[in-house]
């Protein structure tokens, strides 16, 4: 047996190990909650993990060097899925850096002609640093952003430098309050012009964040009196323990003290607002998820004893599906909550 | 055995085990005057706190506040400043100590 074997199967025994310990499902049975999943309302498609960053916490554990793209093919099926199902009335693009797939600006362009709702997961630097791989300049995508009413969700970890570059990078915000700015220019954040800019904060370390409405109005007068920026509102966001952030956190021996931290904090309104119920996570290969944390922890939909796809989606079996937990729906469900439009409760 | 584990901060509920009520009286106490907004924001309280810890040299009470700094939104830069608040008023009160130092010279005959 191959050391990475070994080490591999010593990861499995650990994950399976964490998950007895922190039985989400348990914690449902005794506080006598049932998460049903809900009517789909937003369709997320997660098209790259190709990014210009590599953040620390990124559960996606996305890259410079990651190739996995979504291909024509499937963009043109997630539109149709889209056509065909009036209730999806948003669509939520994630990477990565989404910008970095081929056909994202044609989704975005068409899914706007279906009269969708359409978000970008955008991380703003991609606009000053271009694609990693080719090379090829993104300085379009404000003015892209605004022709096409995008609502536009960046990751803005703190109003300040240390916290933000620790998290994403030496420069990184520097180059995002250049980015803001782009934005800003276009009509971004201002009121009247309806063009939304709202920002993602998520904790840069092993604590949970603080209240959403309380950050918000610190980010709003700092970034206001330092750069006159201005946005719409702040998503509070708590650090998913899976991948990259559970390696970080095993790394610093405080995995324990986080989930227990989570478990502590759960709250059953929160629970409530989980994202799951309401959405569905399309991977770049096709597949669909509860959420994208699923996804990357590879937790499929299996409807019939098969996985759930975009190519044999079925709107009805997916209303009646059992949403999968696991012990990082704790995240979710601690404190205010999160999600990926913020605080839920 | 080892002093100050910090293990052992999860253990303070048990200092009610001979005097049950009145450490429920000093957790709720203690609950309403630092674990609420108030007057002062929780992370005013907060950055107070670690200021306090840090002069009473409390290794229980520096992890608990940094924490619970961070979690009400301080950054480091402000966590730090709160310190050298701490460390500058305790400097103040050793030297204003010297007038007290002048009034016995003078007793003395010396100044």
């Amino acid at each position: 047996m191959s050391q990475v074997t070994v080490l591999k199967q010593r990861d499995i025994a650990q994950d399976r190990g964490d998950e007895a310990k922190y039985d989400f499902y348990k914690t449902l049975a005794q506080k006598n909650i049932d998460l049903a999943a809900q009517k789909i309302e937003t369709l997320q498609i997660n098209i790259t993990k190709l990014c210009n960053q590599t953040c620390v916490h990124c559960h996606v554990d996305a890259s410079p060097k990651r190739k996995e793209q979504m291909d024509l093919k499937s963009v043109e099926r997630c539109l149709e899925i889209l056509a065909l199902n009036d209730s999806i009335k948003k669509l939520d693009i994630t990477g990565g850096a989404p910008e970095l797939n081929p056909h994202f600006d044609y989704l975005v362009t068409e899914a706007r002609k279906l009269d969708k709702h359409v978000m970008a997961r955008h991380n703003l630097t991609v606009t000053l640093d271009g694609n990693p791989a080719t090379g090829e300049s993104k300085e379009y995508l404000p003015e892209f952003y605004a022709e096409n009413k995008v609502e536009v969700i960046s990751s803005l970890p703190y109003y300040q430098e240390y916290f933000t570059d620790k998290q994403r990078g030496q420069g990184v915000f520097e180059k995002s309050i250049e980015s803001i700015l782009l934005l800003n220019a276009q009509g971004f954040g201002k009121e009247g012009t309806g063009l939304i800019l709202n920002f993602v904060y998520n904790p840069v370390g092993a604590f949970l964040p603080a209240s959403q409405q309380s950050l918000e109005a610190d980010f709003k007068r700092e970034l206001n009196k330092k750069y006159a920026i201005e946005f719409n509102n702040l998503f509070v966001i708590t650090n998913m323990p899976i991948n990259r952030f559970k390696q970080q956190l095993k790394k610093l021996d405080v995995y324990d003290d986080y989930m227990t931290k989570l478990v502590d904090a759960f709250n059953p309104s929160s629970a409530q607002g989980v994202m799951c119920r309401s959405l569905i996570s399309v991977s770049h290969d096709g597949r669909i998820y509860d959420c994208d944390f699923n996804q990357m922890l590879e937790m499929d939909i299996v409807v019939d004893h098969e996985p759930m796809t975009i190519y044999n989606f079925d709107y009805q079996k997916l209303l009646s599906r059992k949403i999968m937990f696991g012990s990082h729906c704790f995240g979710c469900t601690a404190g205010s909550g999160s999600s990926c439009g913020g605080a839920t409760a | 055995m080892d002093y100050f584990d910090s293990k052992d901060l999860k253990r303070f509920p048990e200092m009610g085990k001979f005097s049950k009520d009145l450490m429920k009286k000093f957790f709720d106490y203690y609950n309403s005057a630092v674990g609420e907004d108030g007057a002062l924001s929780k992370r005013e309280k907060a950055l107070i706190a670690l200021a306090v810890s840090h002069v009473k040299q409390c290794p229980y009470c520096i992890d608990a506040y940094t924490t619970e700094c961070l979690e009400s939104g301080a950054d480091p830069e402000q966590m730090t400043e709160a310190i050298h608040v701490a460390a500058s008023m305790e400097a103040g009160i050793t030297l204003i100590h010297g007038i007290q130092m002048h009034n016995a010279l003078e007793r003395n005959g010396a100044l």
